[in-house]
């Protein structure tokens, strides 16, 4: 009866065979399209260093300056821009602007790339059902997947540095913004859709016209999410060589610094709350026209 | 301002069934099937049978049915919002089915303009850029189209919202911009789907005013959708009343109120107000001439009891438009029309 104690399992030495023709079909799929693969993603390491340098290189008060513009634009409430530069002033006195700025640079590109993959793949899910009958589930999986373990093949296939720090954030980070958008846009009354047809609207018409803008606080909401997914990913990404504040969090990790640890810590929680009160409150100013009540 | 000349729709032998393959029982439906068996046995639901209505051009037809009638599965199939089972329907000379989908599309926005029961207007622009909306779609600039827009919120009496959200409105008000959005479309034929039926009964009222008022400018073919009969007689030039997918009685109000086609119509004009519905020309005696006020021959016989009683005569002389004497009328012929019939047993 040992097969009842013992769970009857694939035996080691053919369970080790199926991982070695996995590992060695990757690694010669590797060997073959790596540089392919890496002179693909240039286009984006490429707008990654420039964001970081903008950030870097601009002197500290205009980028100050400038991303209080950008909340105010957003959110138009002077008590969210007087807390984002109180934010940014205090990671600047703690002597952290630099990772700071890295970090925000890494979190803005891949916002940017997970939008322009996620906003078509959103649309496409809400007009075939066939199609999010597919892709709902392989969200699920890229959600639930420990984060890790996607680190590894991405840097199997590209090495150690920020392009692959950044595909893993936004596999990540991407599921929110497809889920949202198919999801705003489903939602549209079909009374509205119906009447975008009696006027003779081409589906391109309707889209841009009646759906997407009435899917727009929907979505916004799954761009905040995804913005707070990629910088909790940020740190575990800084295992690949992701700069910016994980990578203190590590060396904080490894060499027991609570006090390092406490500080980086508290500065992504910092401008995580930033980006978070700056969107939603955009969120919310789109939807204004629905709270307006007759009366 | 230059009007489109009339067009009139014709709807011939039109058959709707709804479920997977309608292709397959259209012959047995065609052959007598009754709604009945078709929904028990073979799991498909007979929308419409064999509706056959001439549409009168610059003219306001009314559908009325009750619920589950098939009045608004009717209506979408003059723009083709439901595609028809069987049948033909023509708006001018176009054939709707022939149309292939950017061909459909012109039409609908050039053809036809359409007012929902529920308002449907686009929450997030504002009463401008809904009214707007047609002519966008229509790739017409933005100047021209916004002064037309304008121009029709004007008139439907919005003068001064033209940038407030639809939500900030009241109901009356939203119907109101969707009136301006369909009439600023400038088309020839007007689908308005129970309309004011949302509405409460004095708005309802006021609304209906504004729309025969427009429509003496306007002449629009107006295909009007509704459930209520006072509406019905009060706005349609023709009726046509529909049950369970199938025109019982085509006519105009007075046709309907006085010769109900059937137990189901008699049993919904008992309750109407008759005197409103029915004119002098109806009741008359021909060639008498008698001592007493003149009437036109289109005055409803209401306002001919009260000049009547007002002046204490008997009967009055009916006259047509250009004033030469048809026959006259008398306050007790009045009267008996004005009582309803009893109940058939």
């Amino acid at each position: 009866m040992s097969w009842l104690n013992d769970f009857p399992a694939l035996g080691s030495k053919l369970l080790s065979e199926i991982r070695r023709a996995i590992d060695g079909g990757f690694r010669d799929f590797t060997r073959e399209h790596g540089e392919t693969l890496e002179q693909f993603f240039e286009p984006l390491r490429e707008f990654l260093l420039l964001s970081e340098r903008l950030l870097t290189q601009t002197p500290w008060p205009l980028v100050i300056a400038g991303i209080a513009l950008l909340t105010w634009l957003a959110a138009r409430s002077l008590r969210i821009v007087v807390g984002t530069v109180l934010t940014l002033l205090l990671i600047g006195v703690f002597g952290m602007w630099d990772d700071t700025m890295k970090t925000i640079a890494m979190i803005f590109v891949c916002t940017v790339v997970a939008l322009a993959l996620g906003l078509p793949i959103g649309i496409a899910m809400s007009r075939f059902d066939r199609l999010q009958r597919w892709v709902s589930p392989a969200l699920d999986v890229m959600q639930t997947m420990p984060s890790f373990v996607y680190l590894i093949p991405v840097v199997m296939l590209l090495g150690i540095g920020r392009v692959p720090g950044l595909i893993a954030v936004v596999i990540y980070a991407i599921a929110p913004v497809i889920r949202f958008t198919n999801l705003g846009i489903r939602l549209v009354d079909k009374d509205l859709l119906e009447a975008a047809d009696a006027f003779g609207s081409s589906a391109w018409q309707k889209l841009r016209q009646v759906q997407l803008p009435l899917a727009l606080p929907t979505i916004m909401a799954g761009v905040n999410q995804t913005i707070m997914l990629s910088l909790s990913m940020v740190v575990i990404a800084s295992m690949i060589g992701v700069q910016g504040l994980g990578q203190p969090v590590l060396k904080a990790i490894t060499n027991q610094y609570f006090a390092m640890g406490l500080f980086n810590g508290l500065a992504i929680v910092g401008i995580a709350i930033v980006f978070d009160r700056a969107s939603q409150a955009y969120g919310k100013r789109l939807q204004k026209h629905l709270e307006a009540q007759h009366g | 301002m230059v009007e489109a000349t009339p067009t009139g729709i014709r709807i011939l032998q039109l058959y709707k069934i709804f479920g997977p393959q309608p292709d397959r029982f259209i012959d047995l439906v065609r052959q007598g099937m009754s709604k009945q068996e078709l929904r028990d046995t073979h799991g498909h639901v007979l929308g419409l049978r064999d509706i056959n209505i001439d549409m009168p051009a610059g003219q306001i037809q009314v559908v009325m049915g009750l619920s589950g009638s098939g009045k608004s599965t009717l209506i979408r199939h003059i723009n083709r919002l439901i595609e028809p089972t069987a049948g033909a329907i023509h708006v001018g000379e176009q054939d709707v089915r022939a149309l292939k989908p950017a061909a459909l599309r012109q039409f609908r926005s050039e053809q036809t303009a359409m007012v929902f029961q529920k308002f449907a207007l686009f929450p997030h622009l504002t009463v401008l850029e809904n009214t707007e909306y047609g002519l966008q779609v229509r790739g017409m600039g933005r100047k021209p189209r916004r002064e037309k827009a304008a121009e029709w919120i004007e008139r439907v009496g919005l003068k001064g919202y033209e940038d407030h959200y639809p939500k900030q409105l009241s109901g009356g008000m939203q119907q109101r911009v969707g009136l301006a959005r369909a009439l600023s479309n400038d088309a020839p034929v007007l689908l308005m789907d129970e309309a004011f039926s949302a509405l409460d009964p004095l708005i309802r009222s006021d609304m209906q005013q504004v729309l025969l008022d427009l429509q003496q400018d306007i002449g629009k073919t107006i295909v009007f959708i509704t459930h209520d009969l006072d509406e019905a007689l009060r706005l349609g030039d023709r009726i046509a009343i529909l049950r369970d997918g199938e025109v019982v009685q085509q006519g105009n109000g007075q046709q309907i109120v006085l010769q109900p086609a059937d137990d189901y119509i008699s049993s919904f004009v008992r309750e109407v107000n008759r005197g409103r519905v029915i004119s002098c020309r109806t009741l008359m005696q021909p060639g008498v001439s008698v001592e007493g006020p003149t009437v036109e021959a289109s005055l409803v016989i209401e306002e001919a009891a009260r000049l009547l009683s007002a002046e204490g005569k008997e009967a009055a002389n009916v006259v047509n438009k250009r004033g030469q004497l048809l026959g006259s009328i008398t306050l007790s012929d009045i009267i008996a029309a004005m009582v309803p019939p009893r109940a058939a047993a």
